[in-house]
């Protein structure tokens, strides 16, 4: 028995310092409670083990709405970053996506002087291998060292690091990614809790010394000229800087071909690796074998940071054994003479099955317990930052006794990523992707702040002042609307020769701008040639102004979409609702509501195993107890 | 809605009213094993295996006389048409015997099922579909013979499978977009605006022909409305008699539930025909005259076909040509009755009025020329491709809104497309096809969907 003593009482705990734990840490200290974080080496607090980029489609959007409520990933990023590029220009901006190659170490630097320098805040490196609980409610942690800090709220974001295995051929080493320590206490702790948990696995590709790959067989990558700063606190012009370019090549059929030879040394297909892994993301031996057909795949070589010459392969991420590695690499050029500085890995980790958890991500069955990041079952830097925001505002909100914040589907990528996790359940490891959010075109990068920016304000992470600046955003918006639907232009030779030349139609009458902004083929931007009254406005305020006009029809059928969607999410579920007691509900249905109890209707019509009949009978069920009372 | 508990035990004849070997009692619920056995003689149901048959006896409880013999069939939950316990007790044909029993059952605490009440338990319990429980409710209404075919097909999943089909492709073509959104930098092919309208193109053709099946489905389902108009003693009535003669095919699952309705339906191949003002046909020996010129135009205007019955054994007079204004060349359908005396009015008389295949000789009397008859209805009405697929036509009028609507956002998803709208937009419409296409099988949920479901089955009879 370790000798035990009880060291200092706070009020929130939050093991682990990836990106899950620091949102979490800071909005928690940030709206005045203690805070003490917990990180088996602090030096790996806010580390990339895997690509080094913040942002990309979907996850862009993540970090926008992190933002919006006052978290503080995109201010890190912009910070940080070395490159940054808008993708997806070419669709409709719904799907914009800003990504950001970051500067991996000052990425970590920046987030733990910020954490430092944060109010009510404490970090502290050690492992945490208790949960404590009185009478099944969380009352604080206990760590390796045998040190007790009370609290009144934990929440867990231990990242891939529970009871960590990294993988490459025959090699196995006990240990979190990025060769950090493993944390190995906390898995026994939590299935005594009674809390399950899954094995899931995930892969990162080698790192190779830059000044040994020959550039000029690639193709270079450029950022983008504009800067957009992830942060809507930021301007362009704040944060603009010399960017480092990225570059693109090819696997080629001799690549393919060492894979296939070397196929059974791989403990994917040798059964070595227990854990489920992602499809999205897959190595590229899995990408060879099922896709067997595809001539070559896309490499990407990215720079891990200016102060290093190290670059990450994106594309490659692989278990195979050190030496097959390194010849599968030797085939792709302008790797040909590579040296590798970090070998690629398959790493196994211990995660929670998040149907266990509620929408506000506190543990169902233990009360004042959270959960966040990718011990949830998700991927991702991004998708593990935005679980921990969540996850810190509502410990907060737990210990004052007040409504979780809850984002639903129609509010947010938040949104959508939690109840997939929670409610849904996720058998691999989740990424965000635009395509799981039914109501993208609302839910756009662009306008996270209106959104969200009074749903941070409300639980007190955005200060009154940049509220404000907020509220005159919004103002200046509607001002500039109601200017272009309000605004008609005449058909003056002059509108008549920029039509043409802009291949759109001419106007026989007087027309509104608005209407013209419909027309695809016209921009805000090009229309500013015949709208000579247009004001000067920052770019953020024509731009929402411009979006909400150009697309307006497709945002009102967005919109009655979401009132659909809506009703269903309206109709509440009573917690105490007695499942046994509804008749003709099939018994796979009765455990996975008993056990999940859902809040609402729409909430119950997204579990698995639960269908249409089983919410026609809920609905039924519902309108007789109404018509009961 | 109306509440009925799922709590009951609710019971019915299942088998078609009228002269049979044998006629069963169905009875569903927890507890109706032990129901059963309360009026039971023989061995002890409550102990058999499922989907066993015991023999023994129906004892009423007031009497202590046998009511009849019987074969017990005790099903116990799930595997069972409504996933709950079901006892059919097989007993003597005819409504005397399953009458009786149903009574015993009734007092000692079953009650009646509902029109369908069996299905929707079923439905309710999850062991069928949505689209599979209306077709049951389709069945249970079928007026015609090939209304039923349709229901029945319906009820095998084939209107599901070829959704599940259309779906599918929908799926593979949202995905081809998607994939390019989340990944943008991946060299994906892109679809290009050909492709996509292609694609788009050739689902919406295909939700068309779903669509256009519907308009056919609402007409076997529904009937066409006709009237029979002509001058009196013209043989309307024996017209009427003539046309009832076809075989009725209706089903039901309980007892004297096909009283009303039947009357004014009738079925000429397989297309069924609700006549209007079947009664003024009856009462009156003389149409035109007792109800009036104004009701006759009345009825040639809401009609959807009308018969002009004309005595072809005597010349026109002007009492016939008093009904020729008031009639739409289009939609009639010209009788020359008594053909089969001598003929003293041809088709040649209608020359410049009526096409010649439009007009038939019959005999209302003799039954002559129907056929004829019902094949030109058949070829008008349904277009005579029917028989072809007619296991795939939509026939329910939900069903029919939901392709209807899948079919609008196709054509928007075209029209973005034309446009030069970005991909992203495109997918939009066609994620919401996708789920309107999932309504008919019940794959989406929506909130007010099951009350009209619900109201449905009460109405559906």
């Amino acid at each position: 028995m370790m000798p035990e003593y009880v060291a200092e009482k706070f009020d929130v705990v939050v093991i682990g310092g990836g990106h899950a734990g620091c949102e979490a840490a800071l909005a928690a200290a940030r709206r005045g409670y203690e805070t003490i974080l917990f990180s088996v080496q602090l030096d790996s607090i806010a580390m990339m083990p895997c690509n080094p980029s913040i942002g990309g489609s979907s996850k862009g959007h993540l970090v926008r709405e992190i933002d919006a409520l006052g978290g503080e990933m995109g201010k890190n990023i912009d910070k940080t970053y070395i490159q940054t590029k808008m993708l997806n220009t070419g669709k409709g901006s719904a799907v914009y996506s800003l990504r950001a190659q970051a500067d991996k170490n000052r990425y970590k630097e920046e987030m733990k002087k910020t954490l430092e320098e944060t109010e009510h805040l404490v970090i502290r490196q050690d492992e945490v291998v208790k949960i404590l609980t009185e009478g099944g409610k969380t009352t604080g942690v206990q760590t390796r060292s045998g040190a007790i800090y009370p609290a009144k709220a934990v929440i867990i974001a231990t990242g891939t690091y529970l009871k960590a295995r990294c993988l490459y051929g025959e090699t196995i080493i006990h240990s979190g990614p990025n060769g950090m320590m493993s944390a190995d206490g906390l898995s026994q702790c939590l299935r005594e809790l009674g809390i399950r948990l899954f094995r899931f696995k995930t892969g990162t590709p080698a790192r190779v010394d830059g000044k040994t790959i020959d550039f000029s067989k690639m193709q270079i990558q450029h950022g983008d000229e504009k800067i957009v700063p992830f942060s809507f606190e930021n301007r362009a012009e704040d944060i603009w800087r010399e960017q480092v370019p990225c570059y693109l090549t090819y696997t080629n059929e001799q690549t393919h071909e060492i894979i296939r030879q070397n196929l059974h040394r791989s403990p994917l297909f040798s059964g070595v690796i227990e854990g489920t892994g992602p499809r999205y993301c897959p190595s590229i031996e899995d990408k060879v074998v099922r896709f067997a057909d595809k001539q070559r795949h896309q490499i990407f070589v990215e720079p891990e940071g200016e102060s290093t010459h190290e670059m990450y392969i994106q594309g490659m991420s692989s278990s195979l054994p050190e030496d097959v590695q390194i010849a599968l690499y030797h085939t792709v050029p302008g790797l040909e003479h590579c040296r590798f500085t970090r070998t690629a890995y398959a790493i196994e980790y211990d995660c929670v099955d998040a149907t266990q958890l509620k929408l506000s991500l506190e543990f169902r069955d233990v009360p004042g317990l959270f959960g966040a990041g990718q011990f949830n079952g998700s991927s991702g830097y991004e998708e593990a930052a935005a679980q921990g925001l969540i996850a810190g505002i509502n410990a907060v909100q737990y210990i004052r006794g007040e409504e979780p914040l809850i984002l639903d589907r129609s509010e947010a990528y938040i949104g959508v990523l939690i109840d997939d996790l929670v409610t849904k359940g996720s058998k691999e490891p989740y990424r965000m992707m635009t395509s799981r959010a039914e109501y993208r075109l609302l839910l756009r990068q662009d306008n996270a702040d209106e959104r969200l920016t009074p749903k941070g304000y409300a639980v007190g992470l955005i200060s009154e002042e940049r509220y404000q600046r907020f509220l005159q955003k919004m103002e200046a918006v509607a001002k500039e609307k109601k200017r272009i639907e309000e605004t008609i232009i005449a058909p003056r030779a002059e509108v008549l020769d920029f039509l043409q030349e802009h291949h759109s139609s001419p106007i026989k009458t007087g027309t509104r701008l608005s209407d013209l902004l419909k027309r695809p083929e016209l921009t805000y931007e090009d229309l500013a040639l015949i709208d000579p009254n247009r004001p000067t406005l920052p770019a953020e305020v024509q731009e929402q102004a411009a979006i909400q006009i150009k697309y307006e029809g497709y945002i009102r059928q967005q919109k009655q979409q979401v009132e659909q969607f809506q009703k269903l999410e309206k109709r509440r579920l009573p917690e105490d609702m007695d499942y046994d007691d509804v008749k003709g509900l099939r018994l796979e249905a009765i455990q996975k509501l008993k056990e999940r109890r859902p809040a609402s209707i729409g909430h119950a019509s997204r579990i698995a195993g639960v269908s249409p009949a089983d919410i026609s009978v809920l609905l039924i069920y519902l309108e007789q107890r109404k018509g009961a009372k | 809605m109306k509440a009925t508990s799922l709590d009951d035990i609710i019971a019915a004849v299942s088998t078609p009213p009228g002269p049979g070997g044998i006629a069963i009692v169905r009875m569903s619920g927890d507890g109706c094993i032990a129901l059963a056995q309360k009026v039971f003689r023989g061995q002890d149901i409550t102990k058999k295996e499922s989907h066993t048959i015991t023999y023994g006896h129906i004892v009423d409880p007031q009497t202590g006389k046998d009511a009849d013999e019987v074969l017990v069939t005790v099903m116990r939950a799930p595997k069972t048409y409504t996933r709950e316990d079901v006892v059919e007790i097989n007993c003597h044909g005819g409504h005397q015997a399953a009458g009786k029993i149903l009574s015993i059952l009734f007092g000692i605490g079953a009650r009646m099922a509902e029109p369908g009440e069996f299905t929707k338990r079923a439905f309710l319990n999850g062991r069928i579909d949505l689209s599979q429980a209306e077709a049951v409710i389709d069945v249970i209404t079928a007026k015609t013979d090939l209304s039923r075919e349709i229901a029945v097909g319906q009820l095998s999943g084939h209107l599901a499978r070829r959704v599940h089909e259309i779906r599918d492709k929908l799926l593979s073509l949202m995905a081809s977009i998607e994939v390019t959104i989340d990944y943008p930098e991946h060299d994906v092919e892109e679809e290009t605006s050909e492709m996509l309208l292609e694609k788009i193109g050739a689902l919406f053709e295909q939700t068309n022909a779903l669509l256009r099946s519907a308009n056919q489905g609402r007409i076997i389902r529904e009937g066409i409305s006709a009237a029979i108009l002509g001058k009196p003693n013209v043989g309307k009535s024996s017209l009427l008699n003539a046309l009832l003669e076809e075989e009725r095919a209706i089903v039901t699952d309980v007892a004297g539930t096909t009283r009303d309705t039947v009357e004014e339906f009738m079925n000429i191949g397989g297309v069924p025909l609700k006549i209007i003002d079947t009664a003024g046909i009856r009462e009156t020996k003389d149409t035109v005259e007792k109800i009036g010129v104004q009701k006759a135009r009345d009825l040639a205007i809401k009609a959807q076909l009308v018969f002009w019955v004309v005595d072809a054994s005597r010349p026109l007079e002007a009492e016939d040509k008093a009904i020729l204004p008031l009639l739409q060349k289009e939609k009639t359908i010209v009788l020359l009755n008594k053909a089969d005396l001598p003929m003293a009015v041809t088709a040649a008389d209608f020359t410049g009025q009526f096409d010649p295949e439009q007009i038939f000789s019959i005999s209302a009397k003799k039954a002559q020329g129907l056929e004829q008859l019902g094949d030109y209805i058949k070829e008008r009405f349904l277009g005579g491709k029917l028989s072809l697929d007619h296991t795939v036509m939509i026939q329910n009028a939900r069903h029919q809104a939901a392709v209807q609507q899948a079919a609008q956002h196709l054509q928007k998803a075209m029209q973005t497309v034309r446009t030069g709208m970005p991909v992203d937009f495109v997918s939009m419409d066609l994620m919401e096809a996708y789920h309107q296409y999932g309504l008919i099988t019940g794959e989406s949920v929506e909130d007010d969907l099951i009350d009209r479901i619900f109201s449905e089955f009460c109405l559906g009879k």
